[in-house]
């Protein structure tokens, strides 16, 4: 397949235990040179609207976060643009940001969410192990992803 | 049969609110509680680590506004490296105060275009599938895209002056570890279009014509809902300036007498008491020389510009006479101005982003101040919502071992309360089901104060308002979620 722009996105909060799943895994492949070779990286703790013009500047998008309720280690499925109704500045899903970077910049890129079960969410505390089992399946499937050249994503 | 009435936003894992309202047989309103599950483990957190790490830290907090905690724990940390909190050098503070602005032009940005602008645009009663800032993508394309570059030149602020996204570095105790460049600065003052602080402070002009514009055409409306008297508390300049940063600490209470008179804020404990309630995970801060029923206050925007005696920005500052003489010079009790307040205090962080941008301090080399070390210090700042105290105490280790937080959120918590019982007054009481109506008004109410919920935690999950609607035994006899 030709080269694909792609931008691997991990967001959560690496001071409260397994929320920081994604950051961490976004970060094992930052400093990965084989996998970084072909994508770009970017974390933060949580997702807000000006991602939709990052996002918007690539062909496909991986969106990591840790997950509370998947029962798997990890899951790894499409993101279809939806809006979320909120009363809070604090949270924006994955979806509204695909969604805002369909309405404001008329791109589509392909958005996928790699969720990864996590159990703790203390305040100040290591992740769990079993969190940091799932963290190191979850990189080997991304691993594989991106080697691959995202052919798994092909057709979502 | 007594009834309650639960309205709970079902967040992830520790921080959620609900909002319980209590009915007699007859479906009228007893009582209403807004709780907010959170801060827990905050001041635990830090304890036995060294003290010089708090600022770095402490950002992991809260996802919306690391920067506060950053700047709010370094000032605490001047204080006991000698340097605070008035010793720091020029370039440190002016450093120090461009990040804090742009935190704040990037935060209250954000709450407009997130949170108010559908509401104004499309009317507070507008079906929800639109309302809401996809629907502002769709329909205002251009304004959207104003919201989402004015929260992106905030970011870019931020990490030209803290140095990352996340874990920033910028200020240490004592001072900051970076300069801003000429090659910054100039990104800021010139660069392409719309990504320039000219074109920042033109955006936000027209986001402040908005909303009033809206309180025109809806006066009775903005003016009603949500109003309460209350006392007002914020830091301001030693000269009565508005000052989000840095001074002495003042509230007034509703008809404008002064009732803490630009005190230290390092003895704030003097002054301020927080209340444990059995029925709430959050303190309820409270004046001491009012007592604890009647010491609540107000923070966030309306209460800074009810304390302020002007805005050192001229700009804002003719927003500001329009705005106090609104209510003849009195403190604005209305909730909802709470947004007129923040979008005036928008333009004044844009002006001051540009204020100190073309200030040559910026790019000095004097970074570090130093001085005879304590063991105690108190920071202070005004963040987004509110004034946010830290106060710390080392051992002989150089160890943190006490640590205090009070929060925007947690100074707002009884006037949250109070707006969601005027919610639950005039719009639930008599009722016995949970309408859309309903959920709409409690979610106004709340929006206008944007509470911290649950800082940075996010999962993957959702963040839906759940209404239930409870008998006196806990059984739910309705249920409605979105």
């Amino acid at each position: 397949m030709p080269d694909v722009k792609c931008l691997i996105y991990g967001y959560g909060n690496p001071g409260r235990q397994d929320d920081g799943l994604g950051i961490e895994l976004a970060t094992m492949v930052e400093n990965n040179p084989q996998l970084k070779h072909h994508v770009d990286v970017d974390y933060n703790y949580q997702l807000n609207i000006e991602d939709a013009l990052t996002i918007s500047e690539y062909d496909k998008v991986i969106f990591i976060d840790a997950a509370f309720n998947i029962d798997k280690p990890f899951v790894f499925y499409t993101i279809q643009p939806a809006d979320t109704i909120t009363f809070t500045t604090h949270y924006l899903s994955a979806e509204s940001i695909v969604a805002l970077c369909n309405d404001l910049y008329k791109k589509q890129p392909e958005s996928y969410m790699l969720a990864i079960q996590g159990y703790n969410w203390e305040l100040g505390l290591p992740m769990s192990e079993q969190a940091n089992s799932n963290l190191q399946l979850a990189y080997n499937f991304i691993s594989e992803v991106i080697l691959n050249r995202f052919s798994c994503c092909i057709t979502g | 049969m007594a009834r309650k009435i639960t309205i709970e936003p079902v967040t992830r894992v520790e921080g959620h609110g609900k909002v319980t309202i209590q009915l007699d047989p007859q479906n009228n309103v007893l009582e209403s509680r807004f709780h907010i599950v959170e801060f827990r483990g905050f001041e635990r957190f830090v304890q036995g680590r060294p003290y010089w790490e708090a600022p770095v830290l402490v950002q992991r907090l809260c996802g919306i506004c690391p920067v506060s905690h950053h700047l709010a724990a370094a000032k605490a940390m001047d204080v006991i490296v000698g340097a605070g909190p008035d010793g720091l050098t020029p370039t440190a503070e002016k450093m120090r105060r461009l990040m804090h602005y742009g935190q704040m032009f990037q935060s209250h940005a954000l709450h407009f275009f997130h949170l108010v602008s559908p509401d104004l645009l499309f009317g507070v009663d507008a079906d929800p599938a639109i309302r809401n800032v996809i629907g502002v993508a769709l329909k205002f394309p251009d304004l959207a895209v104003q919201g989402v570059m004015m929260r992106k030149f905030g970011q870019e602020i931020i990490r030209a002056t803290a140095g990352k996204k996340i874990h920033g570095t910028g200020a240490i105790p004592g001072g900051i570890n970076k300069n801003l460049s000429i090659q910054e600065r100039d990104e800021f003052l010139k660069g392409q279009d719309p990504m320039n602080i000219t074109k920042m402070i033109e955006w936000a002009k027209a986001a402040l014509d908005i909303f009033k514009d809206y309180h025109k055409k809806n006066k009775d409306f903005i003016d009603s809902f949500a109003t309460f008297p209350s006392s007002h508390l914020s830091l301001v300049r030693k000269d009565g300036a508005l000052d989000l940063y840095h001074g002495v600490l003042r509230a007034v209470d509703s008809d404008g007498k002064k009732i803490l008179n630009d005190v230290d804020y390092q003895d704030y404990l003097k002054y301020v008491g927080e209340e444990v309630k059995s029925w709430s995970y959050m303190k309820f801060p409270y004046l001491k020389s009012l007592g604890k029923k009647d010491g609540w206050y107000r923070v966030g925007p309306l209460a800074r510009l009810n304390t302020a005696d002007f805005i050192p920005t001229p700009l804002a500052q003719k927003e500001f006479e329009e705005f106090k003489a609104y209510t003849k010079g009195k403190p604005n009790n209305m909730s909802m101005h709470m947004h007129w307040a923040r979008l005036i205090e928008l333009l004044h962080s844009a002006e001051m982003i540009e204020q100190l941008l073309k200030d040559s301090d910026l790019q000095g080399d004097k970074l570090v101040a130093k001085g005879k070390k304590v063991k105690e210090g108190v920071g202070l700042i005004e963040a987004p919502r509110g004034t946010l105290f830290h106060h710390y105490r080392i051992n002989d280790n150089d160890q943190i071992e006490m640590a205090n937080l009070i929060v925007s959120t947690t100074n707002n918590n009884e006037p949250m309360n109070r707006a969601v019982n005027w919610v639950a007054m005039n719009t639930i009481n008599g009722k016995k089901e949970i309408t859309e109506g309903m959920l709409n008004a409690v979610e106004v109410a709340i929006r206008a104060y944007d509470p911290c919920l649950s800082c940075a935690t996010h999962a993957i999950g959702n963040m839906p308002l759940e209404v239930s609607l409870v008998d006196a035994d806990g059984n739910i006899l309705d249920q409605k979620r979105k």
